[in-house]
């Protein structure tokens, strides 16, 4: 048994003459929320369908709830959730008859009604599949990932496509579900996303992990530069990124008599952050 | 998530019950599977009709009685439209709906939950199944009442009927699970499916008799199960004598046991050896 519930050391995975996973590493523990940040095309999906045993790998060594995925067997299956990017469900079936369906695949299921509560779904119990809107399917698929009763849950962008509102609802679904134990592990390329739930996160570019911590941690780690910015007498704006925003101010207030016109220190935000580690950033 | 009171400690295995059985979740399958089928109205309507109009259609061209044997066409028609409408519930069927759930990633999501494979195809069993029978039920009823058509009166002519029925709609089954991977996406699945289905149509007897085919197109024709599940069924409901009718002159019920189980056994073979899970663009 592994101390970490996934556990992955030097991940390599190639399409053709494209490399998708470059040597990644990561360690997850059990029960927390990881999430894996990065732009689109990092190897975030890849790296989530190699831990769900839906995709092969070239080389490295992965542990799930300490098996292989790739070779792992039906009762490992019963312990790990799925929720997938581009699903569908049977559409002529209703949705408390595919959760029931569904709960009959595994040996300790969570009970069907309880499950499409969870999801606020009760009032579409007994709607025909068809009929709901896509964020109710996105629901019904987090009802399917977790009927099971999974120890470690595995969500591929899970809130593409909601709106705000449908977003929240779903964090605080996710929040329970950690608040009962459940290690959860998700992607996203939404940085308030990661930010709001993630206890950790790993911001992973072109197939290699550039960052690993806490969203706090990576701030203080990676944006130790803090813009002051303050307009000059003539009244053109003028910046300055430092090290030391202390000192700084502390020139100005020699240079301007009283008040510095327009003063502003900003500290760096995980956004900021983020675009730095993934080579995004836009140059100031 | 009972446990039971008898126990002194919870143990291990208390903890986790055993996975369930192939057998019963094999049985759920079924029953959501023939539960969505039976759902989509057009579907339904279009599977059963589709023997029944032809049948129709074909009684009201041929109108004459056949050379000297006093079975009329549309007589000869029940037999051969009833085992194109199992190839149909069956080959057609399975071909393009699984295709069609590979597509939409239906295979993919059941492959990440602990569901046993053979649960899957066993479902698929009991779908073809559940239409086969509707299938037969109704064209012999519309046969029989409408066409002249003489239920068989001996519990050996059914018994025959019955081998007939399973082994022919199982090795189209398979069949049709195998033609299944051919398609690249699920919209094209139809065009895949349809094309040889209704090509053999033809070169099976279906909707020509077979004496007025060519000979190579009947050779092509009998590679395949089609062709002898319409011979077998023409054995069944007709009289004797219209055996004449046959390219050999007789039912041929050994070869056609032969090549039925060999499709079966074939079938079967493909089938573990081309099934695909994942679309071609998943890899």
């Amino acid at each position: 048994m592994t101390a970490h519930a996934v556990e992955v050391r030097g991940l390599h995975k190639r399409y053709g003459d494209v490399t998708a996973v470059d040597g990644l590493d990561l360690g997850i523990r059990y029960g927390e929320v990881f999430g894996l940040l990065g732009p689109n095309g990092a190897g975030k999906s890849t790296t989530v369908e190699i831990l769900q045993g839906h995709r092969s790998r070239d080389d490295g060594e992965v542990a799930v709830l300490g098996a292989d995925p790739a070779t792992a067997d039906r009762a490992w299956h019963a312990r790990v959730g799925i929720v997938w990017q581009d699903e569908s469900a049977p559409a002529e079936l209703t949705v408390r008859e595919t959760v029931t369906h569904f709960a009959r695949y595994y040996p300790k299921p969570r009970d069907p009604d309880a499950v499409i509560a969870l999801v606020g779904l009760e009032a579409k119990a007994k709607a025909r599949i068809k009929s709901l809107s896509g964020g109710q399917r996105r629901r019904l698929d987090v009802a399917l990932g977790v009927i099971g009763g999974p120890e470690l849950l595995l969500l591929d962008e899970p809130t593409t496509g909601f709106d705000p509102g449908a977003r929240r609802q779903f964090w605080e679904l996710i929040r329970m579900l950690a608040a009962e134990g459940t290690t959860i592990v998700l992607t996203t390329h939404y940085l308030e996303e990661a930010e709001a739930l993630a206890d950790r996160l790993a911001v992973i570019a072109a197939g290699k992990v550039v960052a690993e911590g806490n969203p706090a941690q990576l701030r203080a780690e990676y944006g130790t530069y803090a813009t002051v910015e303050w307009q000059e007498a003539d009244g053109a704006p003028r910046s300055e990124r430092t090290r030391t925003p202390t000192r700084t101010v502390a020139e100005l207030t020699g240079r301007f008599d009283g008040e510095i016109p327009g003063l502003r220190i900003t500290r760096p935000t995980l956004e900021d952050v983020y675009l730095r580690l993934t080579g995004q950033e836009v140059a100031p | 998530m009972t446990t039971d009171p008898g126990t002194k400690t919870r143990t291990a295995s208390a903890e986790t019950p055993p996975l369930p059985g192939v057998w019963t979740i094999g049985l759920q399958r079924g029953g959501v599977e023939i539960k969505q089928f039976f759902r989509q109205r057009d579907q339904v309507i279009f599977t059963f009709a589709f023997p029944i109009v032809f049948l129709a259609l074909f009684a009201s061209i041929f109108r004459d009685n056949l050379e000297g044997t006093g079975i009329t066409a549309s007589q000869l028609y029940v037999p051969t439209m009833l085992a194109s409408g199992l190839m149909s519930v069956s080959f057609q069927s399975l071909g393009i709906s699984i295709a069609v759930e590979r597509d939409e990633k239906v295979l993919r999501r059941l492959r990440g939950t602990p569901m046993p494979p053979a649960a899957y195809f066993l479902g698929k069993i009991w779908l073809v199944l559940a239409t086969g029978v509707a299938e037969a039920v109704i064209l012999l009823a519309v046969g029989s009442t409408l066409f002249d058509v003489d239920l068989p009166a001996t519990a050996g002519k059914w018994l025959t009927f019955v081998w007939i029925f399973v082994l022919g709609l199982t090795g189209c089954a398979l069949l049709g699970i195998a033609v299944s991977s051919l398609p690249t996406s699920g919209k094209s699945a139809s065009s895949v499916v349809i094309l040889p289905f209704l090509l053999l149509q033809f070169m099976s007897g279906v909707y020509i008799p077979t004496k007025e085919l060519p000979d190579w197109m009947l050779s092509v024709g009998s590679l395949f199960p089609l062709k002898w599940m319409c011979q077998g069924l023409r054995g069944v409901f007709l009289p004797e004598s219209a055996a004449s009718l046959e390219h050999a002159g007789a039912w041929e019920y050994d070869r056609i046991a032969l090549v039925l189980g060999a499709w079966v056994i074939g079938g079967l073979v493909l089938c573990l050896l081309t099934f695909r899970w994942k679309s071609k663009q998943d890899g």
